[in-house]
């Protein structure tokens, strides 16, 4: 060992304290969703279950639920139809403007939410003529989730490369026939692990959202953040984050098990 | 490919495709192109063209003629000026706040650790990062707040939770960034072989002197790299502010402010140049230790 016991002692104290540090918030909330004390006191007295079913049959929340699930449905196909195709026609092709286009698709993820959110805002409006409502969110979620795709398939094309397409099209296949039955098939399971992030992004997004949504729109986030700061909502809400903390654990599993490493999952938030 | 499309038609249709690569990536790339670049950067330039427009103050209408008294207001008027200094100061701190927790983290993580450990280190670390950004926030308004954990824990110690203010936002605004800063370390420290760490040590450098003389050279980039991140993400935020901020604002809220309640998206696109500048000040002056080739 090339480290000092004492300094390797003080490393894995720091990182046990950092984790319990990472998790303390998270485990509070789920733990307060059955705080009986409205104000969550801590330590909790006593436990209930009124919470959820309270949360359970809060309409605006399932509301909001719902359009947040097919925000984040539409989003994630667009981005996945899109970035596939960047992705694709970026391959073992340089021509000029080839970064410009990387950059391009990581742009709305790497500038200010807020930014992006007003632009949008502005374009939709007084460009387009758009009421804002459900598909300015779709359009405006789709912008910032394709890079999740895009840096997943650009990934696994890069390593498999094009043999095996190669040999496809020397037996006669076409460019279509190639795609159906041998790209899309190496690209399954990146597209699904992009698609989930995209997915994840999406369903978690309020700042864009904020200034997309119009008046009438609720996703998930705007639901809570508009419930946050009304005391008697307060156990509904804790509930709802509770759900949406347990619910972030699946597609994370899912998707580290499917890209096989933690490539693609850095570069956004 | 249509439906409609027989085996007659495919084969030459996919043979064009096949010999022209120019024909097919230009077919690719024009609908995301249309999408991100006209469609976005064209709302993006058209958001820069209107903070050069004014505002009728009467009817709350743009007016259309070309003025720079949207900057001038930012740079004369005093709390515009303080508002961006707390906003890169609070960017500031949260960002060394978050190099010194994950400096030791990521080290731990790359040359301490066994591979297994290694690998579940990384998933526990990324869960949180994918857990939403505002049930973080609201779970830090728990903790912070009166008769929260925090006043809990600081109260043997004579102590009280710092409550909400500028305090509990650096706490919360670091402890939402933190996954970003710990992966680009950890990344960076796992290039460096430890045949480093073990010349330096038979060399008779003590476990200090390796870190400052070995490892941190290796790390700067990389803290570098992670900065990048929780600095533009602190410079564009408005909502953990609200959240556990108390009645302090920073450039998001005068933002958000001006294209909300106030309706005066001129003035609201000057203020969101002041991030976007600020970061490529940032990014030019980063450029400079080839950290960018590390993000």
């Amino acid at each position: 060992m090339t480290f000092s016991r004492g300094l390797r002692a003080t490393l894995l104290g720091s990182t046990v304290l950092v984790l319990v540090l990472v998790y303390t918030p998270l485990a509070l909330v789920v733990l307060n969703s059955f705080n009986a004390n409205r104000s969550f006191a801590w330590p909790p007295r006593e436990l209930t279950l009124e919470w959820w079913r309270a949360a359970a049959s809060s309409e605006g929340a399932r509301a909001a639920l719902g359009t947040s699930v097919e925000v984040a449905l539409l989003a994630t196909f667009l981005s996945l139809v899109l970035g596939t195709m960047a992705a694709l026609a970026l391959r073992r092709t340089s021509f000029f403007g080839r970064d410009a286009v990387s950059l391009l698709i990581i742009l709305p993820i790497a500038l200010p939410g807020i930014v992006t959110g007003i632009a949008l805002n502005n374009a939709f409006r007084t460009i387009f003529g758009w009421e804002l409502g459900f598909l300015t969110i779709v359009v405006a979620h789709a912008t910032f989730c394709i890079v999740t795709v895009f840096n997943n398939v650009q990934a696994r094309l890069r390593r498999l490369g094009g043999n095996l397409e190669e040999a496809s099209m020397d037996l006669g296949a076409g460019t279509f026939t190639t795609f159906r039955l041998v790209t899309f098939p190496m690209l399954r399971s990146a597209l699904l692990a992009g698609g989930l992030l995209a997915f994840a992004l999406s369903f978690d997004e309020i700042i864009v959202t904020t200034f997309t949504a119009g008046a009438q729109e609720q996703t998930l986030p705007i639901w809570i953040f508009n419930n946050l700061f009304r005391p008697n909502q307060a156990p509904v809400v804790n509930v709802v984050a509770a759900v949406l903390i347990l619910a972030s654990i699946v597609p994370i599993m899912l998707a580290q098990r499917l890209s096989g490493s933690s490539a693609g999952m850095t570069g956004a938030r | 490919m249509t439906a409609t499309s027989t085996a007659a038609d495919r084969p030459p249709r996919a043979g064009l495709l096949h010999r022209s690569p120019r024909l097919r990536v230009g077919l690719l790339l024009t609908p995301p192109m249309l999408w991100l670049g006209v469609a976005y950067l064209g709302a993006l330039a058209a958001l820069f063209i209107t903070a050069f427009w004014g505002q009728n103050s009467f009817t709350g209408t743009v007016e259309r003629t070309w003025t720079l008294g949207n900057f001038r207001d930012l740079l004369t008027i005093d709390v515009y000026r303080t508002v961006t200094a707390r906003t890169i100061g609070i960017a500031a701190l949260v960002t060394v706040l978050d190099a010194v927790i994950a400096f030791p983290v990521a080290l731990f993580m790359a040359k301490v650790a066994s591979p297994r450990t290694q690998r579940a280190l990384v998933v526990a670390l990324l869960m949180p990062l994918w857990a939403s950004y505002l049930v973080k926030a609201y779970a830090w308004r728990g903790m912070l707040g009166t008769g929260g954990l925090v006043s809990w824990v600081a109260s043997p110690f004579g102590l009280d939770t710092p409550g909400f203010g500028i305090t509990g936002l650096i706490i919360t605004l670091a402890y939402l960034w933190l996954p970003y800063m710990v992966l680009p370390i950890y990344a960076g420290l796992e290039r460096l072989p430890t045949s480093l760490l073990e010349a330096s040590a038979d060399l008779g450098a003590r476990s200090g002197t390796t870190l400052r003389r070995v490892v941190l050279p290796v790390a700067f980039p990389a803290i570098v790299a992670g900065s990048v991140f929780t600095f533009s993400l602190t410079m564009g935020d408005y909502i953990a502010v609200r959240i556990v901020g108390g009645p302090n604002q920073m450039l998001g809220n005068v933002v958000f402010d001006n294209v909300g309640a106030a309706n005066n998206l001129p003035f609201a696109a000057a203020v969101a140049t002041i991030p976007v500048v600020v970061m490529l000040v940032y990014l030019a002056l980063v450029r400079r230790t080839g950290a960018l080739e590390n993000l």
